[in-house]
C-alpha cells in the first residue's frame, strides 16, 4: 500500500511528522517499506524564467537560452525542447542536481561548443509523468527562483506492507484508524457528499450464487460526463502508484485505495437484461480489462447479463462493458464475495488484481451501502448525472463475533501489564465494542479476530511491544542436561572426523537434474518436483555422490588440482504411506591429485580405491560401527568400477558403506575427468550402541610379550586376501590375536594362475610362554586352515 | 738400556701427530702392544733384583701411564672429528617443503547448527528433526493455513505430483515449522525444542536460493508469554554473537501459526562495509535489521498438535541459519554456500577442532 501524507491527512487530523508517523506505523505492525520524499528528489531544481531563446549556432534542434534563476546574473542554458521559448517559465536543474528519472548528475558543460549551466526539465525527467515532448511549462505567476519542490507541493509518499490478516488496512482510511488508536491524531468521519436519489434502479440485479456472492448492490447513474479527473484525485491515485484513467474509473479506484472497498462501474449501454451474479459455465470465456481472455470453470463466480459474462467476480471486470470517455449511463456494483472462492478463482486463473487482494482477504461487510453512497455522491459531484435508488440482492454477513475476554490474558500471554481502562480504550478506538463484563464485539471488517489471543495482540501492538520486558525462561536446577540424540551425536562426530581426515565439508542441493538422479537411482521411483525452478533442480537426490561429483567437476573446470569433499545429508526415498523415507548419509568424493608431484614423491598420484577404503573404515570406526566384524563384499552399484569397488557389510544383508573408484561411464555422464574415488556411508544402517556405560570392560595389558611368525602361502590368483586372513585368524582363536598381510606377489617364481601372499601372525601367550611344541601345533593349524582355501605353504 | 724418557717423549709426539685412528693404533702397538717397547720394558723388571727394580720401575710405569692416557685422549678426539665429519656429510636442505597433510574443514552451516545446539541445550532445548518432503497438512493446515489461506501463496512452494495415501499433497517443506507439529504430537507438552534444517522455496535471485536453512524454536508450557520469547532470543543472540549489547526490537506482524505474531529486528551498525550486530538500532550510525519471525503459538495450532489450548501456551520462532552465519562470520554471497568450492570452504570453513563449547565460547574466531 502506497499513499501520500496528504491523503492520510484527509482522514487523520494530526500534527505528527512523517518520521513520527512512520515510527508509529512500524510499532503497530504496518511495516514501512519506504518513504519517498519528492522534496529530496527535487533538490536543486527551481523555477526559472526564460528571457531569450536563440538558435544554437551549430545545431538545428538546439536552442541557447538565457534563463533568470531569481538570483545573480541570468544563466546560459542549451535546450533541445521544441517548446522552449522566450517568456515561458519552466523548471531548471542546476549543476549538482540529480535527474530523478536517470540518476544523472548535472554539471556545467559545453554542448556543441556552447556553454550550458543547467538543464530545463521535462515531466518525465522529474518522474512527474510520462510526458517527454517538451519541457515543463509553468503558469506565468510561478515565482521565479522558488524551489520547484515547494512550488509543486512535494508530498511524501509512504509505502507500508499490509499483512494478509488486515484487509481493513487495505485502504488509507483503515490505516488512519489504526494510527488514531495509537494516539497519532483523530480519525475524521467519512465525508459523505450529499445527492438526491430518484426512481427505482432500472436494471434488475440478482444473485443466483448466494454462496459465492452473498450480496450484490447496484445503482444506476444516468447522464454522467466522463473525462479526466481533477488534480487532487489524480495526485492521490498517483501517490498510490495508480495511473489516472478517467473520472469514473478513478473514482472506483479511489474508493478501493482510500477505503479498501472495490467497486465496479459498467457502461449501462453495453448491458442487456438482468445483471446477475452466478456461477460460470464450464468453458465460458471472458475478455478481461487486461485484454486477456480467460476460460472459466463452474466453481467461479461471475457477473453476467443475458448475453455474456461481464466480470470475473471480485477479480477483474470485462473489456466489453467497461466505462469509456463516451459513457453516459453507468451501473455501479458493490458486492460481497466469498473470500475463499475469490482466492481459489484467482489462483486457478493466475490472475492478480487489487480487487482480488482485497476480496480474498475479506472486505468490510458493513461498508456496502455507505461505500455505494460515497461513490455515487462523488460521481454526481464531479461527473454530474441522476442517481437511482439502490437495488439490493442478498445480504452480506452480519453476525458480529462476540468474544468473552479476560483482560488479565494480556499479561499472561502478552507479558505486559496494560490497565483495563487502556485496554478498553484501545479496543474501542479500533471499532470493538466492549461491554461492562468484557464481552467484546468485533467489527465485521476484522475477520482476522478469532479469539482472546487476537484481542491480546490488538492491545499489545497498540500499547507498544517495546513495553514487553524480557523475562527469563524457568531453568532446570543445576547444569543443563545433555539433549542430543544418538543420531545427532553420530553425525556431529562423523562430521568432525571427516574434516580431521582432510576432507572439506560441502553442502550441495537436495535436488538434481533428473538424468543425474536417475544415474544413481535405486529401484524406487524418484521424487521429481512438479514445479521445479529449473531442470537442474528437479529430482530429489537418491545419493550424495552426484551432487559431490558435480561440485568436483566445477572445481576441476576452475583449475583446482583436487577436490576432497564430503557431505552429510539425506537421501530421499519412499515409504509405504506415500511419504518420504529420508536416510542420513555421508558421501565422499576424492578427485584429482592425492599428492601433487614433489621433490620427494616424484609424479603426482591420483586417489585409488584403498584411499576410499581407508576413509570408509576410519569413519565407520568413528561412528562406532564394529569394523572388526565387517565383510568386504561386492555390489557397490553400477556407478562404480566393477573390479575396484566394494561394500562393507555387517552380515550379508546390512550394507554400512560402499566405496571404490567411480565407473568410467559415470565419469563420462558427469563430464568429469577421472580417476575419482568415492565413498558413501549409510548412517541409518550403523547399529546403535546399546546401553553402553561409561566404565569400560576390565583390561590389563598381557605380562608376556607377543611373538610373531611369518607365513608365505601360494594361493590361486582369484583367492581374496581377506578370505585367507579370516581363515588364518580362525585357526586358533585363543593364541592368534592379529594377522597382517605384508606382501602380495605374482610373477617370476610363482606358478601361472597363482599368487603369493605373505602374512605376519601375532601370537599372544596367556599365563605361560609358548613352548616349541605349542608353536609347532599353532603353525600346523594355520597351515591346515589355509590349505582349506587351496593355499600351500611356500618352502 | 735405552733412554726411557726420551723414548716416551718421542712416542707421545707421534701419538699427537697421528691423523687417523689406524695411525694411532700403530702407535699403540709400538708402545703398549704385546711387542711394544713399553710392554717389553715392563717384562725386564721381572728379571731384576729388587734394588734394580725399585730403581727402574717408576720410570717405566710412568711412561706407560703417560702413553696410555695420550692414546685414549687422541682416540676420543679422532672419533669426535670423524662423527662431526659424518654429520656434516648428512646435512640436508630443510628449506625444502615437507609433505603437507591436507586440511579439512567443517561447513559454516554445520558449525552454526552446532553452535545453536550448544547454546540452546544450556537453555534446556533439545534438537528435533522432521522430514523435508512433507505433506500439506503438516506444512500448512496444522499451522493454521488451510487451502484457501492467502499466506499459502506467499510460500512459493515446491510440489510433487504425488499424494499421500490419505490423499494429501506432497511438497518440500517451506519452513521448519512442521517439526513443531510433529514434536508436539510425539512428545506432548511441556516441550522445548529447536529444529534446524533444510527448507525450500521456489525463489532464486542474488539473495535467495531455492534451498536454505532455518532453525525453529518452540517452547510450550503453562505460563510462557511474550516476555519469555524476547528474553530467549536476546539470550541466544548474546551468546551467539558473544556480545552483551545485543538489542532486539519486536514489531507486530502476522503469521498464521502465531497470535500475537512478532517480527524480530536486531540493532546493527556498518563497520568497514559490513553489518555488525550490536547496539540500539535507533542510535547514531545504527539501524534495525529483520532477523526472524516469532510469536505466541496460535491456539488452533496447539489444538491441531493435540494440546489443549486452555491448558498450554508458548512461543515459537524461526531464524535463517545461513543469514545469521553470514552476519557472524562475514560471508556475503549465499550462493557460494552450496557450491562446494574448496577455496571457499577452506576460507570460511572451520577446523574440526573448533567444536563449539560453552566454556570456550561457542564461536570460532578468525
Amino acid at each position: 500500500m502506497k499513499f501520500s501524507l496528504t491523503w492520510l491527512k484527509d482522514y487523520l487530523e494530526t500534527t505528527a511528522t512523517v518520521a513520527e508517523i512512520c515510527d508509529a506505523l512500524n510499532a503497530i505492525g504496518l511495516e514501512v517499506e519506504g518513504v519517498e520524499d519528492p522534496a529530496e528528489k527535487l533538490a536543486g531544481f527551481r523555477i526559472a524564467h526564460v528571457l531569450t531563446a536563440a538558435r544554437h549556432p551549430d545545431a538545428d534542434k538546439l536552442q541557447v537560452l538565457t534563463v533568470d534563476t531569481g538570483e545573480g546574473d541570468p544563466l546560459q542554458v542549451v535546450c533541445g525542447a521544441p517548446n522552449a521559448r522566450a517568456g515561458m517559465k519552466g523548471v531548471l536543474g542546476l549543476p549538482g542536481a540529480v535527474v530523478p528519472a536517470n540518476g544523472m548528475v548535472l554539471r556545467k558543460s559545453a554542448i556543441r561548443g556552447v556553454e550550458s549551466n543547467g538543464m530545463m526539465c521535462s515531466v518525465r525527467e522529474l518522474e512527474l509523468g510520462e510526458d517527454h515532448d517538451g519541457i515543463i511549462e509553468l503558469p506565468d505567476d510561478a515565482p521565479v527562483g522558488t524551489s520547484f519542490a515547494d512550488y509543486h507541493g512535494a508530498d511524501p509518499v509512504i509505502e507500508v506492507a499490509v499483512t494478509p490478516n488486515r484487509p481493513d488496512c487495505m485502504g488509507v482510511y483503515g490505516i488512519a484508524r489504526d494510527l488514531a488508536a495509537k494516539g497519532l491524531g483523530t480519525l475524521k468521519p467519512i465525508a459523505m457528499p450529499a445527492f438526491a436519489a430518484s426512481g427505482a434502479c432500472p436494471v434488475e440485479i440478482r444473485t443466483d450464487d448466494s454462496e459465492g456472492c452473498p450480496a450484490f448492490y447496484g445503482r444506476v447513474v444516468k447522464g454522467v460526463t466522463n473525462g479526466p479527473s481533477p488534480e487532487w484525485l489524480q495526485a492521490r491515485l498517483k501517490s498510490a502508484g495508480q495511473r489516472p484513467i478517467s473520472l469514473l474509473v478513478d473514482l472506483t479506484n479511489y474508493l478501493m485505495l482510500g477505503y479498501g472497498r472495490p467497486a465496479h462501474a459498467y457502461d449501462l449501454a453495453t448491458l442487456s437484461g438482468a445483471v446477475v451474479a452466478r456461477r460460470a459455465k464450464d468453458g465460458e470465456n471472458v475478455l478481461a480489462l487486461n485484454e486477456k481472455t480467460y476460460t472459466l470453470e463452474a466453481e467461479m463466480t461471475v457477473i453476467a447479463d443475458d448475453v455474456q459474462v461481464h466480470d470475473i467476480a471480485g477479480i477483474m471486470g470485462g473489456e466489453h462493458s467497461g466505462v469509456s470517455e463516451s459513457t453516459a449511463d453507468v451501473l455501479l456494483e458493490i458486492a460481497y464475495f466469498d473470500p475463499a472462492r475469490i482466492g481459489a478463482t484467482g489462483r486457478k486463473l493466475g490472475l492478480s488484481s487489487d480487487a482480488r487482494t482485497r476480496f480474498e482477504r475479506g472486505v468490510d461487510p458493513e461498508f456496502l451501502d455507505a461505500g455505494l453512497d460515497l461513490l455515487t455522491g462523488l460521481i454526481v459531484e464531479m461527473a454530474g448525472g441522476t442517481p437511482s435508488e439502490v437495488v439490493r440482492a442478498g445480504s452480506p454477513p452480519s453476525t458480529a463475533k462476540v468474544i468473552a475476554f479476560d483482560p488479565g490474558l494480556t499479561t499472561r500471554l502478552g507479558g505486559v501489564d496494560v490497565p483495563e481502562a487502556e485496554q478498553k480504550r484501545i479496543l474501542e478506538s479500533l471499532g470493538f465494542a466492549v461491554s461492562g463484563d468484557w464481552q467484546v464485539t468485533c467489527p465485521l471488517r476484522r475477520n482476522d479476530i478469532e479469539g482472546p489471543a487476537d484481542l491480546v495482540e490488538e492491545v499489545v501492538r497498540i500499547h507498544g511491544l517495546d513495553k514487553v520486558a524480557s523475562v527469563a525462561l524457568p531453568r532446570m536446577e543445576g547444569v543443563a542436561r545433555p539433549t542430543a540424540t544418538p543420531q545427532q551425536k553420530l553425525e556431529r562426530g562423523l562430521r568432525r572426523a571427516a574434516a580431521a581426515s582432510g576432507l572439506n565439508e560441502a553442502v550441495t542441493w537436495s535436488f538434481l537434474p533428473t538424468w543425474a538422479a536417475e544415474h544413481f537411482a535405486s529401484d524406487q521411483p524418484l521424487w521429481v518436483l512438479a514445479n521445479p525452478i529449473s531442470e537442474d533442480m528437479k529430482a530429489m537426490r537418491p545419493s550424495l555422490l552426484p551432487g559431490l561429483l558435480m561440485a568436483a567437476k566445477r572445481n576441476a573446470d576452475r583449475g583446482a588440482a583436487s577436490s576432497r569433499l564430503f557431505e552429510i545429508g539425506r537421501r530421499y526415498f519412499r515409504s509405504g504411506n506415500g511419504l518420504s523415507d529420508e536416510k542420513p548419509t555421508l558421501g565422499i568424493v576424492l578427485a584429482g591429485e592425492k599428492t601433487p608431484r614433489g621433490w620427494q614423491s616424484g609424479k603426482a598420484k591420483p586417489f585409488d580405491a584403498f584411499d576410499a577404503k581407508a576413509l570408509a573404515l576410519q569413519l565407520l570406526e568413528a561412528a562406532g560401527a564394529p569394523v572388526g566384524n565387517l565383510m568386504v563384499m561386492g555390489e557397490a552399484g553400477a556407478q562404480f568400477h566393477p573390479g575396484q569397488s566394494a561394500t562393507l557389510r555387517l552380515g550379508p544383508k546390512t550394507v554400512l558403506a560402499r566405496f571404490g573408484m567411480v565407473h568410467p561411464a559415470t565419469l563420462k555422464a558427469f563430464d568429469v575427468d577421472g580417476p575419482i574415488a568415492a565413498v558413501e556411508l549409510f548412517l541409518d544402517a550403523i547399529p546403535a550402541k546399546k546401553g553402553a556405560a561409561f566404565a569400560r570392560p576390565g583390561f590389563t595389558p598381557p605380562a608376556l610379550q607377543a611373538v610373531t611368525r611369518d607365513f608365505a602361502f601360494l594361493v590361486p590368483a582369484t583367492l581374496a586376501a581377506g578370505d585367507l586372513v579370516r581363515a588364518v585368524q580362525g585357526a586358533d582363536k585363543t593364541a592368534i590375536n592379529g594377522v597382517r598381510v605384508f606382501d602380495v606377489f605374482a610373477g617370476q617364481g610363482v606358478p601361472e594362475g597363482h599368487k603369493s601372499i605373505a602374512v605376519e601372525v601375532t601370537l599372544q601367550p596367556g599365563e605361560t610362554s609358548f613352548k616349541d611344541a605349542d608353536l609347532k601345533a599353532i603353525t600346523e593349524k594355520v597351515v591346515a586352515a589355509a590349505a582349506k582355501l587351496g593355499a600351500e605353504l611356500r618352502g | 738400556m735405552t733412554d726411557i724418557p726420551s723414548q716416551t717423549e718421542a712416542a707421545l709426539a707421534a701419538i699427537v701427530a697421528s691423523a687417523t685412528l689406524d695411525a694411532l693404533e700403530a702407535q699403540r702397538l709400538e708402545t703398549l702392544g704385546k711387542k711394544g717397547w713399553v710392554s717389553l720394558a715392563l717384562k725386564t723388571l721381572g728379571g731384576m733384583s729388587p734394588e734394580e727394580r725399585t730403581a727402574a720401575a717408576p720410570a717405566i710405569q710412568s711412561a706407560r701411564a703417560a702413553i696410555a692416557e695420550a692414546l685414549d685422549a687422541k682416540k676420543a678426539a679422532l672419533e669426535a672429528a670423524e662423527l662431526e665429519a659424518a654429520l656434516a656429510r648428512e646435512t640436508i636442505d630443510l628449506t625444502l617443503p615437507a609433505q603437507a597433510a591436507s586440511k579439512g574443514s567443517v561447513h559454516p552451516v554445520s558449525q552454526v547448527m552446532d553452535e545453536l545446539a550448544e547454546i540452546f541445550a544450556d537453555l534446556g532445548f533439545a534438537v528435533a528433526t522432521g522430514p523435508e518432503i512433507e505433506d500439506d497438512w503438516h506444512n500448512f493446515t496444522a499451522l493454521n493455513m488451510d487451502e484457501t489461506h492467502p499466506a499459502r501463496a506467499m510460500h512459493d512452494t515446491f510440489y510433487f505430483p504425488d499424494k499421500t495415501v490419505e490423499g494429501k499433497d506432497v511438497l518440500l517443506r517451506t519452513h521448519t515449522s512442521p517439526v513443531q507439529i510433529r514434536s508436539m504430537l510425539d512428545q506432548g507438552a511441556p516441550i522445548r525444542i529447536i529444529a534446524p534444517g533444510r527448507v525450500y522455496r521456489s525463489d532464486s535471485d542474488a539473495t535467495h536460493t531455492p534451498m536454505f536453512h532455518q532453525v525453529e524454536g518452540l517452547v510450550i508450557d503453562k505460563d510462557i508469554h511474550l516476555g519469555h520469547l524476547k528474553w530467549t532470543l536476546e539470550t541466544f543472540f548474546k551468546a551467539f554473537f558473544e556480545r552483551e549489547d545485543i538489542t532486539l526490537r519486536l514489531r507486530p506482524s502476522y503469521f498464521p501459526f502465531t497470535e500475537p505474531s512478532v517480527e524480530v529486528d536486531v540493532g546493527y551498525s556498518n563497520e568497514g562495509g559490513r553489518r555488525v550486530v550490536g547496539g540500539h538500532g535507533d542510535a547514531p550510525g545504527h539501524a534495525w535489521m529483520e532477523i526472524g519471525g516469532s510469536g505466541m503459538v496460535n491456539a488452533r495450532v496447539l489444538a491441531f498438535a493435540g494440546l489443549d489450548p486452555a491448558e498450554w501456551q508458548g512461543f515459537a520462532f524461526g531464524l535463517g541459519i545461513d543469514r545469521i552465519a553470514m552476519l557472524k562470520y562475514g560471508m556475503n554471497d549465499l550462493r557460494a554456500f552450496f557450491d562446494g568450492d574448496p577455496r571457499w570452504l577452506a576460507h570460511y570453513g572451520f577446523s574440526p577442532f573448533d567444536q563449539p563449547t560453552l566454556s570456550a565460547g561457542v564461536g570460532a574466531r578468525a
